[in-house]
């Protein structure tokens, strides 16, 4: 079990598996939010389904339209259990207030990105800033 | 977050339930960012376009509606995804017009103005220096913090919509002197000339910059952008790397000289001729075929309605082409006869929507188009992610391509 300390962020606990890449974020312009896929061919995680799994990636890219978007895909249950970002933008912290989806940024320990693995069962305590890698020493 | 009297009352409950949910909401999302606490703002601006809210987001609205909810500063919107005098012949659905339609009921009984523009800062009321206010649209807040020298955070829909209810919003971010002093410093090479150059140029700054949280400074510019210059430029650097504010040295009213934002301590980057032409180069290129002609993001001024009038008169055009701008200069582009030539060409103008919040993804399957053309560096962004080839040019070549079919 590994622990990494972040801010504080928005949401309750949650635990999942992760799926992991340094590439940005935006809903509007990478997902397929139907399909529950990233559709942009140029993202590094093109093809991968996000829902339920714990999304870490570097940071918010885009426009405005992520904050409604988190909360739509919340009420059809095709949503991330959580997202870790290096670094939020006021988007997408709006959108997870409003969605009530877990968010954290701003690791102690470095980015993040590099911190967790794709596959690795994650805990997200946004309320103590702390994240738990459960299936790693 | 210290709360004064009237803001404890909200938090309780006492001033209704909508407030009550907009200030919870505020202090969430100010704990995230450690703001101390709120601001007075003096007008909020809202993305509420049916395919970002959907159903959910709709209904919401309307819960709030129904609960009394009144926005308490002026509060206007952003463009809507369906023109509802021209949507069946795009393939747009009547579900997708009723969600307009509820949105718009909602909104109006909250008393938003219903203003459909993302050129508000072009057409409604300019925001002055030092001005606080909740823009949401991130082609309005870049321009708003820059080249007005207002202060504003990327508010999105439901943040503007608790910056309407409350007449405030958490104090950090670009309402902080600190936060708006340069991170990055460029150098400009290569004037650039037209707005796709002024585009390209932001894309490229915001490429580099990449993160809501850098403030580039830009020097070495010889000419004074106008307006619509500087528009495509921060609608595309918006786009591009999620950036709120930038300075132009001797330009923006935040930076006379690169030593009023901090930037002389800063390293300079050259930007080359060389990096603008490799961005330009991944859009697209002569001899391609091209399905769609697209002139939005931001909508067009009335100076861009008549630029493309004029292109179009007399011409027939062999590809479609959209057009997409305010109501408010839609009205007076009908007045001055513009619509009429840029129609009579075969070409048609949207009023109050921008072409990639309108369904881009459901329209472009109805009508089988994939080669996508623009003169606007953001939306060749965008659409890439939407099951579009997009590829760029000026305006220009953007309507003669248009005329000949193909990209000249």
């Amino acid at each position: 079990m590994i622990e990494f300390k972040c801010h504080k962020g928005i949401g309750s606990k949650v635990e999942g598996e992760a799926l992991v890449a340094d590439d940005n974020f935006s809903a509007r312009y990478d997902l397929d939010r139907i399909k529950g896929v990233f559709s942009r061919p140029q993202h590094k995680l093109a093809g991968e389904s996000y829902r339920d799994k714990i999304l870490v990636l570097n940071t918010a890219k885009g426009g405005v339209a992520t904050a409604w978007m988190l909360h739509e895909m919340k009420s059809r249950n095709i949503v991330p259990k959580a997202i870790l970002f290096n670094a939020a933008n006021t988007i997408l912290a709006q959108g997870a207030a409003l969605a009530e989806l877990t968010m954290c940024d701003r690791f102690e320990d470095g980015d993040v990105t590099s911190l967790l693995k794709t596959g690795d069962q994650v805990v997200v305590d946004p309320d103590a800033g702390l994240v738990t890698v459960l299936n790693r020493d | 977050m210290r709360l004064n009297d009237e803001e404890q009352a909200m938090l309780a409950g006492e001033m209704g339930e909508p407030k009550r949910w907009a200030i919870d909401h505020q202090i969430k999302v100010g704990r995230m960012f450690d703001a101390e606490d709120l601001v007075p703002v003096s007008q909020s601006h809202m993305m509420a376009d049916p395919e970002s809210v959907g159903d959910a987001g709709v209904s919401f609205l309307e819960k709030l509606a129904d609960q009394g909810a009144r926005v308490a500063i002026p509060m206007i919107t952003d463009p809507r995804g369906v023109d509802l005098n021209y949507y069946r012949p795009l393939g747009q659905t009547e579900e997708m017009a009723d969600l307009d339609r509820r949105t718009i009921e909602a909104c109006s009984k909250m008393g938003i103005l219903m203003t459909n523009t993302c050129t508000n800062y072009q057409t409604i009321m300019s925001p002055v220096l030092g001005d606080h206010v909740a823009f949401g649209d991130t082609g309005v807040v870049i321009y708003s913090n820059s080249v007005c020298g207002a202060r504003s955070n990327y508010e999105g829909g439901p943040s503007a919509l608790a910056a309407g209810l409350t007449g405030r919003t958490p104090r950090y971010g670009l309402h902080l002197d600190e936060m708006r002093r340069a991170t990055r410093r460029f150098v400009v090479r290569q004037q650039p000339k037209g707005l796709t150059d002024w585009g390209v140029l932001g894309a490229l700054v915001g490429k580099l910059a990449g993160s809501y949280w850098e403030v580039p400074v830009i020097e070495g510019l010889e000419v004074v952008p106008t307006s619509d210059d500087l528009k495509h430029m921060g609608a595309a650097m918006a786009s591009f790397g999620s950036i709120p504010l930038f300075h132009l040295v001797g330009i923006t009213p935040e930076s006379p000289t690169l030593a009023a934002v901090g930037g002389e301590k800063l390293k300079a980057e050259e930007i080359t001729a060389a990096d603008l032409n490799a961005l330009r180069s991944g859009f697209g290129g002569r001899g391609d075929k091209v399905d769609v002609v697209v002139f939005a993001a931001p909508q067009l001024s009335l100076v861009e309605m008549q630029q493309v009038a004029d292109l179009c008169a007399g011409q027939t055009l062999k590809t479609p082409m959209l057009v997409c701008t305010s109501p408010q200069v839609y009205a007076d582009a009908v007045r001055m006869k513009l619509v009429e030539t840029i129609e009579a060409s075969g070409g048609k103008v949207l009023e109050g929507t921008c072409f990639y919040n309108q369904y881009a993804r459901e329209i472009g399957v109805a009508n089988g188009w994939k080669r996508l053309l623009s003169n606007s560096t953001k939306i060749v962004n965008i659409l890439g992610g939407y099951g579009y080839q997009p590829a760029l040019a000026s305006m220009e070549d953007c309507v003669a391509s248009a005329i000949a079919g193909e990209i000249v």
